[in-house]
């Protein structure tokens, strides 16, 4: 009797649990994506320009936060503020004055820096046509369950963004960039957030689907700097991100805020310039999206109930030594300067090339002229 | 009946835990037995009572393994006698080792060494799976790419070699690499593109701007640090970038390469923020194969990760001459890396033998003697595995304060400058000086060019003159540069005569480049990479020649073949030239302006050319619209 009773509450629990866990399964399901990718963008160069790296280190600093790990995140620095010389404080970039926040951090990793930042690389990236021996930290290997957040600062214009102050990329080439990554299954939602002047131009144009943008500023207005640090004698941060960044540091990998918080961000009366926002491509509604969808890197568990063996021993190789290696040579190190070598070295040879351009059209004309002098039946009295 | 019922299951149940009760008391003893032998591994104080310990508890284990197996035959396979061996000894060693060296400036030189021995072989047939303190992303990068030896460094910062002496690391500004490939690589350029790719990714650095413009293969520099025999120069490419900005983002995956990471031993020490706040700033790593021991008949492949720091006494010290591990590095220790094998602090004071010019504290008993840089020093010794070395607060901040400011430098032997000499955007000069500062003794040193070829030089015009006299090399090999393919390599073997100044000058052209070739700040200028400077310098004491391994690591980096002298590498400065930059806002102002002229006379001149006058009466007033407009009405003719 007891059993049976047992059985039955067992029974019972057995079929709750399973319930549960078809419900989790669904809720996995949902949200569509399954892994998170991050691709942050600064495109100024010189040390005035210290705030756009400033920007897109607090994106970094918080994107890895909510979880995305720096495998996932692709970080491009067009110049190097945090060891400059001017930097008052090396290894440091700081968004708040007074020194209160910094977030170059301890443990970053810039995946292209320095001239790597062109608008060639980052659409490469974009698109995954890079050269084979290209390093993984440096490629964007996102699928179609990816959701990935794409952050672009620098100083732009009406239709476009300058790159390192030689060239610039157009919005009609970003929306054909993320269209060919439609195409590709490269995203299944993408996030695009732009922090220049005019930056609402910049995603005038798209016309694939699954994408969000949002930019600082409107077409005719300038986006402003927020506020300068006279230890360090720049802007640190534009007013955009800045509060930007304050709104995330508010958000934790739990946190249940949507797209609709996202827009309020920074408006007019702080930011001076309006910013805007583009939902019409999204095909979810932007209340239902999580910030965590596109910020965090939500690892959703899926808990199984089968048991796995462990109880096999791993068995290590023993390396067996080479048998008859009895008599090893004894090995030496080498002569750092050998002086009696190197006098007496012979010139290394020197792979034989045949003769092109200017030698080869000389020798032609030479034979030419011998040739016609001469004619070929008399060849053979010459030689 | 229900008594009888119950009592089967309840012997059941007394029969299944006492079952379960052997089984499980049978199991903890092997598992306590290993753990006992894997403790003896990691610190190696004596490694032969320690090898015959867990010899013992090996066979130990072996006995009552195999007393549990014929218990539980059902239960466990049958495992291979190989396997139940003693547990095999870690065939890798890792060590680290912190020297602290105290410079006449005022200043405070920091030298980190972590070295991990590894007995394995990347280049058989069997790939290596199994990475215990040995990185796994450098191992990947040997056994692919077929790598001797591999030098790789990142320094922020010059090398002042008159104030600060040598240093036990010598690398140039920028990044340096350079790489022996093992010769069973059939296309060395296209391995060397690849493998500076891979490295790019590792160390976050744009090393993948090395390409044929700035490698050079040279061909008496640069032999092997490593043990071998075979010194083809074909198998070696060198390579620097001095335009290299050194920050965190390098540091972190230099980190990362360590044993214990940043957690534990020596590495807790390395904080972004105190250590770019220097005046030098130099980490790298070294990849070679060495002797296992004295006798050398077997190799096995060392990883030297280096890093050299000086602080300044007005950045950090903040004027004052006092020292300490949380001043320089704003951390203090608390344990050794419990992988590491040795663990050990040098404090240099052999400048100060009595303790009349500075004091150390806390202070230690242990001294160690070592014969480096040609000279016999003397240093304190922390070790931190032993736990005294912590004291009761368990925590080690060296403290080295000064009580005098006296004491002279011995002028180091070998120095060497350079700069451009010369004026305008077109020509210039280059002069290299190599100062041989020993009284009574000359030495050989090999000279190391590589000129980018958009400076042009005229090897016509070179110049080797010591003391006013010309100085004929006694070996020069010069390789000239392709426009856009190669650059200039000349390598030199020059005799520098005793206490004197030899001065190498060559003139150069500047290149006009394509207007897509230039940088976006072009107006920055365009380094051209340090000389590397490589020389036999005599030694004031004899140098240890026989390769033991009980060496301090800083002691042991260079080979030392002979003892009347030792070897030295020295870098110069890299040189910032201006090349003749255009003007690239000009295709603007050409458009303005031409625009501007087209619109004025040209739309001017159309004008005047296709306009046509026609004469127009002037509109006449409102009142007498509105009566033309009723007279129009009526049909009468307007006014």
């Amino acid at each position: 009797m007891k059993t049976h009773l047992l059985f039955n509450l067992f029974a019972t629990f057995l079929l709750a649990d399973g319930l549960n866990i078809e419900d989790s399964a669904g809720q996995f399901f949902s949200s569509g994506h399954t892994n998170n990718w991050a691709v942050l963008v600064c495109t100024s160069r010189f040390w005035f320009n210290y705030r756009h790296v400033a920007n897109t280190l607090s994106v970094y600093r918080s994107v890895k936060r909510l979880g995305i790990p720096d495998s996932h995140i692709v970080l491009m620095l067009a110049d190097d503020m945090a060891c400059n010389h001017r930097n008052p404080k090396p290894a440091t970039v700081f968004s708040h004055k007074n020194m209160e926040l910094n977030v170059y951090g301890d443990d970053v990793e810039v995946d292209y820096r320095g001239y790597e930042v062109t608008v060639e690389n980052f659409l490469r990236v974009l698109t995954g046509r890079l050269p084979p021996s290209t390093p993984r930290s440096k490629r964007l290997l996102s699928d179609d369950r990816s959701n990935i957040l794409i952050y672009l600062t620098g100083h732009g214009g009406n239709g476009f963004l300058k790159f390192q102050d030689s060239e610039e990329i157009s919005n009609v080439e970003l929306a054909d960039a993320f269209e060919q990554m439609w195409q590709k299954r490269r995203y299944n939602e993408l996030l695009f957030i732009i922090d220049t002047c005019q930056g609402a131009s910049m995603y005038e144009r798209f016309y694939s689907p699954n994408l969000m943008a949002l930019a600082s500023s409107q077409v005719g207005e300038d986006s402003l700097s927020h506020q300068p640090d006279l230890a360090i004698g720049v802007h640190l941060m534009d007013r955009y991100t800045f509060y930007l960044l304050e709104f995330l540091e508010d958000i934790h990998p739990a946190s249940k805020a949507n797209m609709n918080d996202l827009f309020k961000v920074c408006p007019k009366s702080q930011c001076v310039s309006t910013p805007g926002h583009r939902t019409d491509l999204f095909l979810r509604d932007p209340g239902s999206v999580l910030i965590t969808d596109f910020f965090g890197s939500v690892r959703k568990v899926e808990i199984t109930t089968e048991a796995i063996d462990l109880t096999e021993p791993i068995k290590e190789v023993e390396e067996r030594p080479a048998n008859g290696d009895v008599h090893k040579e004894m090995h030496s190190y080498v002569d750092q300067l050998p002086v009696s070598e190197i006098i007496h070295q012979k010139p290394k040879q020197k792979d034989w090339h045949p003769p092109d351009g200017f030698i080869l059209g000389l020798w032609t004309l030479i034979l030419l002229v011998f040739f016609q002098t001469y004619g070929i039946k008399h060849l053979r009295h010459i030689f | 009946m229900a008594a009888y019922r119950c009592s089967s299951p309840v012997w059941l149940f007394i029969l299944c835990s006492f079952s379960v009760f052997i089984i499980a008391g049978s199991e903890e003893t092997p598992v306590a037995q290993e753990q006992h032998a894997n403790v003896p591994d990691n610190p190696q104080t004596a490694a032969e009572t320690a090898e015959q310990t867990e010899k013992e508890t090996g066979g130990a284990e072996e006995r009552r393994w195999e007393g549990t197996e014929v218990r539980d035959a059902a239960t466990q396979k049958q495992a291979e006698p190989v396997v139940l061996q003693s547990t095999p000894r870690p065939k890798d060693d890792f060590q680290e080792e912190l020297v602290v060296r105290p410079l006449h400036s005022g200043d405070i030189y920091a030298s980190f060494q972590f070295r991990t021995l590894w007995e394995t072989d990347f280049m058989r047939g069997n790939k290596v799976s199994h990475y215990r303190l040995f990185p796994k992303s450098l191992g990947q990068v040997i056994s692919k790419f077929s790598v001797r030896e591999l030098h790789i460094s990142f320094t922020q910062g010059y090398w002042r070699t008159m104030q600060w002496g040598q240093p036990y690391l010598p690398s140039p500004p920028g990044a340096e690499l350079w790489v022996w490939f093992q010769d069973s690589v059939t296309d060395v350029d296209a391995t060397w593109k690849e493998l500076t790719n891979v490295l790019s990714g590792i160390f976050c650095a744009s090393l993948n701007f090395i390409d044929s413009t700035n490698t050079v293969q040279p061909s008496a520099s640069f032999k092997p640090l490593g043990i071998g025999n075979v010194t083809d120069h074909r198998f070696l490419r060198y390579a620097t970038l001095p335009r290299e900005i050194v920050c965190t983002e390098n540091l972190t995956p230099w980190k990362k390469l360590l044993p214990c990471g940043s957690k534990a031993g020596l590495a807790v020490l390395l904080k972004s923020e105190k250590l770019f706040h220097s005046s030098f700033h130099s980490q790298a790593v070294h990849i070679r194969p060495v002797c296992q021991d004295w006798q050398c008949k077997t190799t096995s492949w060392e990883l030297r990760q280096t890093l050299n720091v000086v602080f300044d006494l007005h950045n950090s010290g903040q004027g004052k001459r006092e020292w300490s591990l949380f001043k320089m590095f704003s951390r203090t220790l608390t344990e050794a890396c419990p992988l590491a094998s040795s663990s050990k602090i040098y404090i240099d004071i052999t400048d100060n033998p009595e303790g009349e010019h500075f004091e150390l504290s806390p202070a230690t008993s242990l001294l160690s003697q070592a014969m480096v840089l040609g000279d016999r020093r003397t240093f304190s010794v922390y070790d931190l595995t032993q736990q005294d070395t912590f004291g009761s607060v368990r925590s080690l901040n060296l403290l080295i304060r000064w009580k005098s400011t006296e004491g002279d430098m011995l002028r180091p032997l070998l120095h060497a400058e350079r700069y451009v000499a010369g004026y305008g955007l077109q020509t210039g000069e280059i002069h290299t000086l190599m100062y041989n500062n020993h009284p009574y003794r000359s030495f050989p040193v090999l000279l190391l060019d590589s000129v980018p070829w958009y400076l042009r030089l005229y090897i016509h015009t070179l110049t080797v003159t010591s003391k006013g006299k010309d100085n004929k090399p006694s070996y020069i090999h010069y390789q000239p540069s392709k426009d856009r393919v190669r650059p200039h390599l000349l390598e030199m073997l020059v005799q520098l005569p005793p206490n004197s100044v030899t001065e190498v000058t060559v003139q150069f052209e500047r290149a006009l480049l394509k207007w897509t070739e230039y940088t976006p700040d072009p107006n920055h200028g365009f380094y051209v990479g340090s000389s590397v400077i490589s020389s036999l310098v005599p030694s004031t004491v004899a140098m240890d020649t026989n390769s033991t391994q009980e060496r301090p690591l800083f002691s042991s980096f260079f080979p030392c073949k002979e003892e009347s002298s030792y070897f030295v590498r020295v870098y110069t400065e890299p040189l910032l030239v201006n090349l003749p930059t255009p003007d690239f806002s000009m295709p603007y102002n050409v458009i303005c302006l031409t625009c501007t002229v087209v619109a004025v006379g040209y739309g001017s001149l159309y004008n005047l050319l296709t306009r046509s006058f026609q004469i127009e009466e002037p509109s006449p007033g409102l009142a007498k619209r509105i009566a033309n407009v009723i007279r129009k009405m009526r049909g009468v003719p307007p006014l």
